[in-house]
């Protein structure tokens, strides 16, 4: 059974210009131990997608519809008690640039126990225990903990917010552009980290990055996302090797590589305004190969023999 | 005498003070960094690094916004601490610089236009309004934009990576020898920014422009540039044509920056684990007498403390600052 289950997600934005449909009609699973990458670029709805999953967008956005299964019970069901038994505790999210949101006056190791105390009965020195293995199991010398957040790099930063977020042990860590903003090496150590806890600790990954070459590096399956929607999931290996999705392809021929010297290409034009989106398949006005159909119907997202989900009439099952 | 290079960097070196008001401490922002690029023939030229590194810093006192502590920039042989007035203006006419923000950029209360408008009037570009309008379809058109698509618009009605492209159009239409391109592409998203990137070689293979390219995406400096500074702590470790520097890098930093580059393949992945741990901390740095790679790096020895490594040619067009090979 999947540990994550999201079914036709539907997260708008009411502006006075109308309704801006930032997420529309988005389903996926996550597996346990698994890290599943959702990539796309800026709007596309990635970030409110995540915030989504948790309850957590605020007006103008709201979850139209959908179901947000986890481990069998639906958040978007619970009543607040409910959600806080999940939220953080077993499901726990790292904003986008959360590590600049460190309390600058506290030192590392009591904002970690601030967080576990905030959910559990526990004493401090009991929950004092746990600061040093969370921090080892990021890389971080247990030194760390009585350090405040200005003697730490941003990397250092990045990777105590990640021992947050695993201070209660979570089945499931929502991790929100984590390496954005960050120089490269740290960013290896950062996306280490993240597949070092999936080994050690069992816990789901949902990486959630434009970068590409990041989600190559560590997601198992990847989503790539686009105006709104799913256009292809697969095993990585597979996406990378050969995309079935005229954007994931467009996307793939896009991004220059360290290894290799070979021409790369824009897509032509821009993404659509999801105030009011193209008709039929969103990504048509930029598609190669669209037919009449793109621009009437939309393709569902439906599985293909090889294996994967498609949303394009012209990938054949 | 050959002919002078067109940009050439002598032992250029900027020092920040750091700190409070009565603070002793400086940065040395831009370390002794020398390079050149030739007059020949249009070159893409990347200057690579971390946050940190002094490369924006570089391409500030390149495009005479600040002025450097010590060391000089030559452009086609003259100095640019002892230009004119006029001899001033002219170098702005040459040389063209695109930023990092395509946000930032842009006055939101006039039009697009005015970027043009504006630069075709300070440089006297055209005589006419049929020139102008001549011109300006030109720039347009090399860059892969329209007019209808553009003119006539206010930058919040397009995208950051059409607004980047103006920038681009307005460098080509003053008709610069040389563009300065800070971080360009950095803000833009992947589908888009490769159409960019092949603009500035366009301008390169097809009209003749050099471009000096500021990045700390190494991928992109492979993709695009002949040749390639790596930058660290103010310091030039590594010099020299790009894919000889990527493919063989000689520092011990270059080696590591490099095998930290994720692929866009996951069938090669990073083998082993690296640890960072405090020494990624990044130090306001007093003058360091040694090599500043020194506490990261993992083949230091007691000379690379005291002494600066001096600059060795390891091949042809490869240099490298490390003891190692001295």
């Amino acid at each position: 059974m999947p540990l994550l289950e999201v079914k036709g997600l539907k997260a708008y934005y009411r502006t006075r210009a109308g309704e801006v449909k930032a997420v529309d009609g988005v389903s996926f699973s996550v597996e346990p131990k698994e890290i599943f990458g959702i990539a796309g670029e800026s709007g596309c709805g990635k970030s409110t997608l995540g915030m989504a999953l948790l309850r957590l967008v605020d007006p103008p956005c709201y979850v139209e519809a959908g179901d947000v299964l986890f481990d069998g019970v639906d958040l978007l069901e619970l009543d607040a008690e409910g959600l806080r038994t999940i939220r953080w505790k077993r499901f726990s999210y790292i904003p986008q640039s959360s590590m600049n949101a460190l309390n600058p006056v506290a030192r590392i190791g009591s904002q970690i126990v601030d967080a576990i105390a905030a959910h559990e009965h526990l004493s401090e020195k009991e929950a004092n225990k746990r600061v040093a293995p969370l921090l080892k199991g990021v890389g971080l010398a247990a030194e760390c903990a009585d350090m405040y957040p200005h003697e730490l790099s941003g990397g250092m930063k990045q990777r105590a917010i990640i021992a947050m977020a695993m201070a209660l042990g979570p089945q499931l860590i929502l991790a929100d552009e984590p390496t954005t903003a960050l120089d490269v090496n740290v960013q290896r150590v950062v996306l280490q980290a993240l597949a070092y806890l999936r080994e050690a600790m069992g816990v789901s990954v949902i990486l959630v990055t434009h970068d590409m070459a990041a989600q190559a590096e560590i997601a198992d399956r990847l989503a790539i996302m686009y105006a709104g929607k799913i256009v292809e999931v697969g095993a990585v290996d597979d996406v990378f090797a050969d995309p079935l999705h005229p954007y994931t392809q467009g996307l793939m021929s896009a991004i220059p590589s360290l290894a290799e010297k070979r021409q790369i290409k824009s897509i032509p034009g821009y993404p659509p305004n999801l105030l009011d989106p193209p008709p039929g398949c969103r990504f048509h006005p930029r598609c190669p190969v669209a037919v009449g159909r793109c621009r009437e119907e939309q393709p569902e997202l439906r599985s293909e023999a090889r294996g994967r989900l498609v949303a394009c009439h012209l990938v054949v099952e | 005498m050959s002919e002078p290079a067109l940009l050439e960097l002598k032992d250029l070196v900027k020092v920040y003070p750091v700190g409070g008001i009565f603070s002793r401490k400086r940065l040395r922002a831009v370390d002794n960094v020398s390079f050149t690029m030739p007059s020949d023939r249009a070159t893409i030229a990347t200057l690579a690094g971390e946050s940190g590194s002094g490369k924006s810093t570089i391409a500030r006192i390149v495009l005479g916004l600040i002025k450097p502590t010590s060391g000089e920039v030559r452009y086609k042989g003259r100095n640019l601490a002892e230009l004119s007035r006029k001899g001033r203006l002219a170098y702005n006419k040459e040389v063209g610089a695109v930023f990092q923000d395509p946000y930032g950029t842009y006055n939101p209360f006039y039009k697009v236009d005015r970027i043009f408008s504006k630069a075709i009037k300070k440089f006297k570009l055209a005589s006419s309004d049929a020139d102008r309008d001549k011109l300006i379809l030109h720039a347009l058109s090399n860059v892969g934009l329209t007019p209808e698509e553009v003119l006539g618009r206010y930058p919040h009605q397009l995208s950051g990576g059409q607004r980047q492209r103006i920038m681009l159009a307005r460098a080509l239409l003053i008709g610069p020898s040389m563009i300065v391109a800070d971080e360009p592409v950095s803000m833009i998203d992947a589908s888009l920014r490769a159409g960019i990137l092949n603009v500035v070689r366009d301008l390169r293979d097809k009209h003749g422009m050099s471009c000096l390219f500021i990045t700390h995406d190494l991928s992109v400096a492979r993709y695009l540039s002949d040749s390639i500074v790596i930058l660290y702590r103010g310091r030039a470790l590594e010099r020299g044509s790009t894919d000889l520097v990527i493919e063989k890098p000689a520092h011990p930093y270059s080696q590591l920056l490099i095998g930290s580059v994720p692929l866009p393949d996951p069938k090669k992945r990073w083998k082993e684990r690296i640890e960072l741990d405090a020494k990624d901390l990044l130090e306001v740095a007093g003058p360091v007498a040694g090599c500043v790679f020194y506490e990261r790096c993992p083949q230091a020895g007691e000379k690379c403390l005291k002494e600066m490594p001096p600059s060795v040619e390891v091949e042809h067009d490869h240099v490298v600052s490390c003891h190692q090979y001295s």
